[in-house]
């Protein structure tokens, strides 16, 4: 596994806004208008992916991670979800102000995503071949035949065994990793760009786990695609990510490269989510957690959203919210005292 | 379908709720009180369901105390006022006659209406609380004793729901009450009732015995017989609380369709006859009349439909209020 | 899928035998003379009740009676009226009529029920939304008589000429479907509004895929299977549910036959009659039970 983190492409634009990125989002805003009142769900939220990198986005549920992926695709449920600012710009184009044709086709051929739970994301009642091939007929105008001699390649792909026979099968008869297999081949087809995985790997075995992040971390390098790995599990990121964006109640509060981000984290809750994975050094220690429930959106808290968890919180972090500063290289962070937590030891 | 929900997964594994997931406490849905109050309130602010309730009443109290709202005696009958037009002069002011009309026989079609009331509450009512009884009994018995008596009722029940619902009215009221024969109106009620139920109890049953079956699967209900409750006590205290919701739902609609079931089977002439006032008795004698006394059936007609309206739409709103999956 | 459908045809078996004999017993078994009126206000003479004791076996125990009655229908023997018509014609002139009733009402309710089910769903909370809504609570609520002569009244409407030409059928097969389309409205409404925010459909977007087709194919797709089921259902229960619209149209179908039959006392066609539309129920059933199958991939037979 340790090859992967060879990183085989260059990180393109490292000082940020000046080169035009692949993907590039720029303070997203975005709301769900509920009965109970608007939930701020992501407050000006930015990051960016280039071809052959891949970028973590890790944070609770409920931090924004998913609606952010979401929003970039065009799936967001509206209403509830409206997008209230920021720019998505894919190739330099932005995706929120061009026609609703021009962004459908991006959606597969530039942008494609692959689904968190697989077994509620493939159409039950049609055959995976179907599901597949369909993508060929219809986005690339195939004709039934070659569009299904093109999906069985695709299931060669990503190591489906007796892919021509499995063509013919529906999605509840695969097993779950075979099932996340289909929805990445899907996900393939039209050969995007940046390929956006949200939770990948959530409803799997952990065994499993770790072999479908194996194959998209292999897919990704092939095609040196842009990648953003969407989840909650620190340990899947490690092995795979080149740079981390942690996300807490719709803010990115620490972003950095790997490497960086796990050996200092400069984020009193990137540093508790390190501090709560369990490690075998200290074994028989009590497992450190976050005290303390996600804030609540509808009432996210004053200042750092943070700060009622937090174990560092001064009187200055209910009052005031902590710009996102740059510490330098790609990393930052949006604490008070982040400059302290990067120059200590 | 109101089982409770104990299991909260860790805030890491949920996926991204639509809502924020601590936007509110989720009520504890193992108390049936709340379930009900939290329906009562969600009922009260749908104008369907205080219209559909308001009319309920109306109609409840025309068939209890017709008195109320007529004078006239529906079965007097004057030839000399037979198929006089409605006089719309007449309609608020109380102790008058004819606001409707008068029939063929010169009976008063307002009177008649109002009383036609009685026979549809008492047929419906009676027929789904009968249906409750029989089918509530047969289902706990087949929920609890499962295996052959739950096979053998469940196949005895199909025998009744394979046939069709107004042939095998049908047939058993011309059966038992020919159409030529004239019954008591006591006879011929009780008659229409008690096919009725013959019909209508194994869909009840089925109900029940799903009630049943679901709430033996429940943990403290193992508990509690584990703890030495007995049967009866274990029926009483959580399977019919846990039976009564849906059993109101289906009730309130049947009784809706019950009540046209009645008006088309005495429309047929096999239901209720004379001298039973109804509203599909009204509605059968009015068919040759179709030009020349169009109110001899538009009357009792846009009762009937109001009322089995009612009952529907009632229905409905407390399934919505009650199943908070559609909300 | 065989086996489950063997088990089923077999589970139908006493099904069919409990309610013929439920009919049958009401119809024949119960005291009381059968030939009373037959021969206007006189009593019958002794030869013709002694005669028509032994054409109809009315002497024999009640099971022998059923028994043989059973196995004559099971060979197609309906036996004959009391006037000796063959009880077997009038069903053959009676049901080819009743089935294009029921057709059209099923195609009517497949397509506007289909059609505004989609409309409604697809624009939830608008005003054709509620506009349809209140409408088939109506349509629900009222009763096929009271519909059926309002219309045919208001329409100044003649009777369906004995051979019942399709034209003539569509008004009357509005009628008789009328409910049904205010529920398969309801149904596929629900169905779409429940599925619109499915998972695959959000899938089939992140596609890239027209939004025609993601209404048209993913979303539809699923949301028919109920519909489709339920239209099932309702083709079977409609021909024997026709007898109050071909009563009020003097459409000479199975429900025109089985009133007149009735009210003329005329048994052996009711029970007859009764027979064939409990077979037919359970085939439909068993048939629909497949069918969901094939709808549903996901629907298993043990």
């Amino acid at each position: 596994m340790s090859d992967i983190k060879v990183k085989t492409a260059p990180v393109l634009g490292v000082d940020g806004r000046s080169a035009g990125h692949l993907l590039e989002i720029e303070n997203l805003h975005v709301e769900f208008r509920t009965r109970d009142g608007v939930a701020k769900v992501i407050n000006g939220v930015s990051y960016h992916v280039d071809a052959g990198e891949t970028l973590a986005v890790l944070g609770e549920s409920g931090s924004g991670k998913s609606v952010t992926a979401q929003t970039i695709m065009g799936i967001l449920d509206t209403p509830p979800g409206f997008v209230t600012n920021g720019s998505i710009r894919f190739r330099g184009k932005d995706l929120l102000t061009m026609g609703k044709d021009e962004r459908r086709l991006v959606r597969g051929e530039g942008i494609a995503m692959v689904f968190q739970d697989a077994l509620s994301a493939l159409n039950p009642v049609f055959t995976v071949g179907f599901q597949i091939a369909e993508l060929f007929r219809k986005r690339r105008g195939m004709s039934r035949a070659d569009g299904y001699k093109r999906a069985t390649e695709l299931l060669d792909l990503v190591k489906i065994p007796a892919a021509k026979t499995r063509l013919k099968d529906y999605p509840h008869q695969f097993s779950g990793g075979m099932r996340q297999r289909v929805m990445i081949a899907m996900a393939l087809a039209l050969d995007p760009e940046v390929l956006i995985a949200d939770e990948p790997t959530t409803a799997l075995d952990v065994t499993v786990q770790a072999q479908i992040m194996d194959l998209l971390a292999e897919i990704r390098r092939d095609r040196n695609m842009g990648m953003i790995l969407i989840t909650h599990d620190l340990g899947v990121v490690a092995d795979v990510a080149d740079r981390i964006a942690v996300m807490y109640a719709g803010r990115i509060v620490e972003q950095a490269d790997v490497h960086a981000l796990y050996g200092k984290p400069c984020h009193p809750y990137t540093l508790a989510l390190l501090d709560s994975l369990p490690r075998l050094d200290l074994k028989g220690q009590e497992l450190n957690t976050i005290k303390g429930l996600p804030p609540n959106l509808l009432r996210i808290p004053s200042g750092c959203a943070f700060h009622p968890r937090c174990r560092m919180a001064r009187d200055i972090c209910s009052t005031q919210r902590p710009a996102l500063l740059e510490l330098g290289g790609v990393r930052s962070s949006a604490c008070h005292f982040a400059e302290e937590l990067y120059g200590r030891e | 379908m109101s089982s409770p929900e104990v299991a909260t997964p860790t805030a890491e594994a949920a996926p991204m709720p639509v809502t924020p997931a601590v936007v509110e406490p989720a009520p504890r849905k193992d108390k049936p009180r709340s379930l009900w109050t939290d329906a009562w309130y969600e009922l009260r602010r749908k104008p369907l369901f205080v219209i559909s309730a308001i009319l309920i009443t109306l109609f409840v109290l025309m068939a209890a105390v017709p008195q109320l709202f007529t004078s006239a005696d529906p079965l007097a009958a004057d030839l000399n006022r037979s198929l006089t037009p409605p006089d719309f002069g007449a309609w608020f002011q109380f102790g008058k006659q004819g606001q409707f009309g008068f029939d063929l026989q010169g009976a008063d079609i307002y009177a008649r209406t109002i009383y036609g009331a009685r026979a549809s509450i008492l047929v419906g009512l009676s027929a789904v609380i009968g249906n409750m009884l029989l089918g509530g009994f047969f289902g706990i018995l087949s929920g609890y004793l499962g295996g052959w008596t739950d096979t053998l009722l469940a196949r005895f029940g199909d025998i009744f729901l394979g046939l069709p619902f107004v042939l095998g009215a049908l047939v058993i009221l011309s059966t038992f009450a020919p159409v030529q024969s004239n019954p008591s109106a006591f006879r011929i009620t009780s008659l229409v009732i008690l096919t009725f139920i013959a019909l209508g109890w194994p869909s009840f049953a089925r109900i029940m015995r799903a009630a049943v079956l679901s709430t033996k699967q429940l943990d403290y209900v193992h508990a509690a017989q584990a703890l030495g409750a007995r049967p009866g006590r274990v029926i009483f205290r959580h399977v019919l609380p846990n039976a009564i919701a849906p059993m109101v739902v289906v009730g309130t609609i049947t009784l809706g369709a019950y009540i046209g079931a009645e008006a088309t089977l005495s429309f047929l002439g096999v239901g209720l006859r004379q001298p039973v006032v109804s509203w599909g008795i009204m509605i059968g004698d009015s068919r040759q009349y179709m030009e020349a006394a169009p109110y001899m059936m538009a009357f009792p007609a846009a009762f009937l439909a109001i009322a089995v309206l009612s009952f529907v739409m009632l229905g409905d709103a407390v399934r919505d209020a009650l199943d908070p999956k559609l909300r | 899928m065989g086996r489950y459908a063997l088990r089923r045809l077999l589970q139908a078996i006493p099904v069919f035998i409990g309610t013929t004999f439920l009919i049958w017993f009401l119809v024949w078994g119960l005291p009381g003379d059968p030939f009373a009126g037959r021969c206007g206000e006189r009593q019958c003479p002794e030869s013709y009740v002694k005669f028509m004791t032994d054409k109809f076996g009315l002497d024999d125990p009640l099971p022998v009676q059923y028994f043989n009655y059973l196995t004559n229908l099971l060979q197609g023997e309906f036996g004959q009226t009391f006037n000796g018509t063959e009880i077997g014609d009038l069903l053959a002139q009676a049901f080819p009529v009743s089935i294009k009733l029921a057709l059209v009402a099923v195609a009517a309710e497949a397509l506007i029920g289909i059609t505004a089910g989609v409309l409604t769903g697809l624009r939830r909370g608008s005003f054709i939304d509620n506009l349809v809504l209140v409408s088939t609570l109506v349509l629900i609520a009222m009763p096929i008589f009271v519909i059926g002569l309002v219309a045919r009244y208001s329409l100044g409407l003649a009777s369906v000429s004995p051979e019942a030409p399709w034209v003539e059928l569509i008004i009357p097969g509005l009628i008789l479907g009328s409910g049904s389309l205010a529920y398969i409205t309801r149904l596929t409404r629900v169905n779409l509004v429940e599925n619109r925010r499915a998972d695959y459909v959000r899938t089939a977007v992140a596609k890239g895929l027209a939004p025609s087709r993601v209404t048209g194919v993913h979303l539809l797709r699923n949301s028919m299977i109920p519909v489709v089921t339920w239209l099932g259902l309702d083709l079977g229960s409609l021909m024997g549910g026709a007898i109050v619209t071909e009563g009020i149209f003097n459409i000479r179908g199975i429900g025109g036959l089985l009133f007149d039959s009735i009210n003329r006392r005329q048994s052996g066609v009711v029970v007859s009659i009764v027979a064939i539309l409990v077979l037919v129920y359970l085939i439909v059933n068993l048939l629909v039970d497949l069918l969901y199958g094939v709808l549903d991939p996901r629907i298993r037979y043990e």
